[in-house]
């Protein structure tokens, strides 16, 4: 019996060896507001709640299993997968399947892959890698490099058209530059540039995102058409007040006035319900996140793993904020879930892969150390 | 040492931008909250009228329209309920197209069905239902019952039709419904009935339907509704029920006005029958009529291109529209208006040669060689022209033009026909005043003494309609008292019964003596017992006072007037005057008949049926003869 209680206990002490609880029950809590929303979100219609439990099992599992794997280990896909992502993105371009206009998919026999959800990991598995690689030689021609090995994938992506996702995976790549040191005169100077090219890059817009943009500045222009969407989130918002309706009760949700209310638009349904309060715990959730993450990061013991987790975490906080602006109505509709709470597979196998990063970022430093 | 670092410079220097992006992500968290607490606190209000605006939708629910009865309760225009296949867009499972193709195999669908649902579309919200086919049968309502599985969004509904049962009978008294137009939205809009039209779909265009619209359409009822962002309602959250429109009794007897019509035959003309103690209009006839039935569901193109562009125009209402010169029905009037003026006596006589000279112009009687010695009792009684040129001439156009003028010649009468008056004509009481501003060159604008001479017949610029020439034969049989004619006795309020009369008092008393009224009573009693109306009154049990009358058409310009040698549109049209019994009339009126010829001839016929029937009960046989021996009577 003691030797079976040992045994158990060595066991448990084992698997969770790697998971940073901290970060586990800040994500946890997230999804478990996410599940619920999705609920709510999908109760009359498509009941997703349970499907989404099981994308987290899944998600939970691949987290666990990142987590066991240490950096340097991790180094040694960046390469690869950063050269099988970009392939795959010139792919696209040549033969991808075009759907809404837009050409996103490759088919590959029995099903459709989307190579960009690829690039949001690789891009700042690659720079951290190259970073790491120049450490002690590092010389301004880098930084050069660096900003071409994120400006080819983001071309690609952009040019698709899929300009959320590009710069997502632009941010991504930026954050690593950033973290890396890149001089803050280079940085003022790039912002200075990108607001004097901003009039060029307008007139480089597809007409259907310069509509998204002028929409923002007045969604009344065009109420029934691209405004819909942020006229009927804002109303859901606005109209949920301090407290919220009700779980279940928001009126906006369950009469089906806000679009794709369980993927991107998950945050009206949740902010329609529980209102300011709601609000209020869910960024305090994401703040705890983005904190736990950014310690993790400044704690890590190689070049490699801080910039990763410092970019993965400025990742969250960047999908979150687009998110939650987008919905509220003071950034452009762009096509970003958010994170833990918007329902989907393959986002959430993405972030608790990201999630299982940092857990083996921080809990191999350890080792490292000894 | 530039260029080399170790790597405690690198981490610190990571550390400080770890700093920095924490404080960016802080800062934007906060912008975040910020942007929360102005949408959820600072203009949580206005956001929640939004959101119960986007959920509740009222759904207008149509009020009945009043029903009309003629003064003895006959129906005149009713509703009733009849089904309707109706398709609700938002709610199909299939296109449009497909839908109605389907549905044409179990139901008859024409493509004037089609055409009109496009149309109804166009003008619809989305989550209301519109009629693809209106007035199904039984078996075609079961057919679709069996197959209702097929179609979502597709469903019988019973509904309300507007339905005129006597048909042809009284439509240019009653008018019809028809789809609302823009020009209708407007007047709806000047009388602040907007709100109250929502969901109404038929008004009034014209006659009573129309005078009447805001009596008989009721107060809207609505539902409100949960709706959802498709529009469909999906529970009912409240609901206020209509008020139907008020019911109008009218002054119209349904059976005389159908025995009026008949009268008439297919000759084109216009009779106004009033009761002149009352004003209330007894039967008001514009012949050709037509079918306001055919208006109700939106009349064919080939149906209203029929009636449009009729060469008798049946959409005409020659009673209030049609303008007329009276000829001697303007007589009574002018000998009223010489007694009350001090201008005759009745005994005062003239030798009548046949002719009048005016200048070097000679105004000729009818009769060749004249009447002989003429007093007022005979100028009447045979319609001696001469008498009335020379008491023209005596009065002067600005006398006989105020007289006429205090009688309603001239002016809109204000029958409750139509929108306001708008449909009424105004006809011409000739003055210099009216002239000058008649015409435009000056010499036209003078007023000539010579044309004051054939206004004392009826003739020259003189135009009446015959609901004018009706109140002022009322007005005579009333001893002066004068009342607007109008065909709306009561309004009935739908809900408790409650009568409101609409005319209750007299519009003006006009003094008359009633000497010189005994005078002219007896002179139009003659013309029907030894006048020119004595072979159309011929063995009446009553005594009615009459006169004859024919408007000219065609200038002969001195030619012998030969009936048979003018073509049909160019012959005279016929009048006739009546009221009856002579010493308390209960009914008074004026017939016209176009191109009728003499008034004897084919109206004075008219106008004993109507007085038999409306006196004495008698039913007449089929249209009124022509009189073709009264041609030679005098005129």
């Amino acid at each position: 019996m003691i030797d079976l209680v040992g045994t158990l206990r060595r066991g448990w002490l084992n698997a969770t060896a790697h998971i940073d609880f901290p970060l586990l029950f800040i994500v946890l809590g997230i999804m478990g507001i996410g599940i619920a929303t999705v609920n709510s979100a999908t109760i009359d219609t498509s009941h997703r709640m349970l499907a989404q439990t099981g994308n987290m099992c899944i998600a939970l599992v691949v987290m666990w299993l990142v987590s066991r794997v240490p950096p340097q280990k991790l180094m040694r896909f960046a390469v690869p997968l950063y050269v099988i992502g970009v392939l795959l993105l010139i792919a696209v371009f040549l033969f991808g399947i075009k759907v809404n206009g837009s050409r996103r998919w490759l088919s590959i026999g029995i099903t459709r892959i989307q190579p960009s959800e690829i690039m949001k990991i690789a891009m700042p598995l690659m720079l951290a890698w190259y970073f790491q690689k120049y450490e002690a030689t590092l010389k301004f021609r880098h930084y050069l490099v660096a900003a071409g090995l994120l400006l080819v994938p983001f071309a690609l992506v952009a040019k698709q058209p899929d300009l959320g996702t590009a710069l997502l995976i632009g941010s991504a790549g930026f954050y690593v530059i950033f973290f890396a040191g890149l001089p803050w005169k280079v940085i003022i100077g790039l912002a200075a540039a990108g607001v004097s090219a901003a009039p060029f890059l307008w007139t480089m817009l597809h007409d259907y995102q310069k509509k998204r943009i002028l929409t923002l500045l007045d969604p009344t222009t065009d109420p029934l058409g691209s405004g819909y969407h942020i006229i009927q989130s804002t109303i859901a918002i606005g109209s949920g007040g301090v407290f919220g309706k009700g779980y279940l009760s928001g009126t906006q949700t369950h009469l089906e006035f806000i679009p794709e209310k369980h993927t991107d638009f998950i945050f009206a349904v949740y902010s329609e319900e529980w209102g300011l309060l709601g609000n209020v715990v869910l960024v305090t959730l994401y703040t705890l996140l983005i904190g736990r993450g950014l310690m993790i990061a400044s704690a890590a013991s190689t070049l490699f793993a801080r910039l990763l987790a410092g970019a993965i975490t400025l990742g969250f906080f960047t999908y979150a904020f687009i998110n939650m602006g987008m919905v509220s109505g003071i950034l452009p509709v762009v096509g970003v879930p958010l994170p833990f709470m918007s329902y989907g597979g393959t986002a959430l196998v993405t972030l608790f892969l990201a999630i299982g990063i940092l857990m083996s970022i921080n809990t191999h430093r350890m080792l490292v150390k000894k | 040492m530039s260029g080399f670092h170790t790597p405690d410079d690198g981490l610190d220097r990571f550390r400080f931008r770890l700093g920095f992006a924490a404080a960016v992500v802080l800062a934007a968290f906060t912008l975040l909250i910020g942007r929360f607490i102005w949408l959820q606190v600072v203009q949580h209000d206005f956001y929640r009228t939004r959101a119960e605006d986007n959920r509740i939708a009222l759904i207008p629910i149509v009020p009945n329209r009043g029903v009309i009865t003629d003064r003895n309760g006959v129906v005149l225009a009713r509703n009733y309920s009849a089904f309707t296949l109706e398709i609700t867009p938002s709610q199909l499972g299939q296109t449009l197209e497909e839908t109605i193709d389907a549905l044409a195999e179990i139901i008859d669908i024409q493509p004037k069905d089609r055409k009109r649902f496009k149309r109804l579309l166009d003008e619809a919200k989305n989550f209301e239902s519109i009629p693809i086919r209106t007035r199904l049968s039984d078996s075609e309502v079961a057919r679709f019952a069996a197959q209702r599985y097929r179609f979502p969004g597709v469903e019988v509904k019973a509904r309300l039709f507007r339905q005129y049962p006597l048909g042809n009978v009284a439509s240019h008294a009653l008018g019809y419904i028809g789809r609302i137009t823009e020009r209708d939205l407007k007047w709806i809009e000047e009388n602040e009935q907007s709100a109250n039209y929502k969901g109404t779909d038929h008004a009034g265009k014209t006659g009573l339907e129309q005078h009447y619209e805001f009596e008989l359409h009721g107060q809207t009822g609505y539902e409100q509704v949960e709706i959802d962002a498709g529009g469909r309602a999906l529970r009912s959250l409240k609901r206020i029920p209509p008020v139907s429109g008020n019911n109008l009794q009218l002054t119209l007897d349904a059976k005389l006005q159908e025995i009026t019509e008949k009268a008439f035959g297919d000759r084109k003309g216009s009779l106004v029958a009033i009761e002149p103690e009352t004003g209330g209009v007894l039967a008001l006839v514009s012949n050709p009529t037509f079918d306001p039935n055919l208006f109700v569901d939106g009349i064919t193109p080939d149906n209203w291109k029929e009636l449009n562009e009729h060469p008798d125009k049946p959409m005409i209402n020659r009673a209030i529209n049609g303008a007329y010169p009276p000829g001697s029905t303007f007589k009574p009037f002018m000998a009223l208006a010489a007694l009350e003026l001090g201008k005759r006596t009745p005994s005062q006589a003239i030798a009548d040669p046949g002719y009048f000279n005016f200048g070097n112009h000679q105004f000729r009687d009818d009769k060749k060689g004249g009447h002989g010695m003429v007093d007022m009792y005979k100028s009447v009684v045979h319609s001696c022209d001469t008498y009335y040129y020379i008491l023209a001439n005596d009065m002067g156009i600005e006398a006989i033009s105020a007289f006429m003028g205090q009688i309603g010649f001239g002016a809109k009468t204000g029958i409750d026909l139509g929108k306001d008056d708008s449909g009424e004509s105004r006809g011409v009481l000739p003055s210099p005043a009216w002239k000058k501003q008649r015409f435009k060159k000056p010499e036209q604008q003078k007023w000539y003494s010579g044309e004051t001479i054939s206004i004392g017949i009826g003739q020259g610029y003189n135009a009446y309609t015959p609901m004018q020439l009706a109140q002022a034969t009322a007005t005579l049989a009333n001893n002066g008292v004068m009342f607007r004619p109008h065909l709306v006795r009561h309004i009935v309020d739908a809900r408790n019964g409650d009568k409101r009369a609409v005319e209750p008092k007299p519009i003006r008393d006009l003094g008359w003596k009633q000497k010189n009224l005994d005078v002219i009573h007896r002179a139009m009693a003659g013309v029907n017992t030894e006048g020119t109306g004595a072979r159309a009154f011929a063995g009446a049990q009553y005594v009615a006072g009459g006169k004859t009358g024919t408007a000219q058409v065609f200038s002969l310009k001195g030619a012998q007037y030969k009936e048979h040698s003018v073509k049909k549109e160019l012959r005279d049209h016929a009048l006739y005057i009546a009221y009856a019994p002579i010493d308390k009339p209960k009914i008074a009126l004026a017939v016209l008949v176009e191109n009728g010829g003499f008034g004897a001839q084919s109206a004075a016929p008219i106008a004993r049926m109507v007085l038999d029937y409306y006196l004495l009960g008698k039913l007449p046989q089929g249209a009124a003869n022509e009189d073709a021996a009264a041609v030679e009577a005098d005129e």
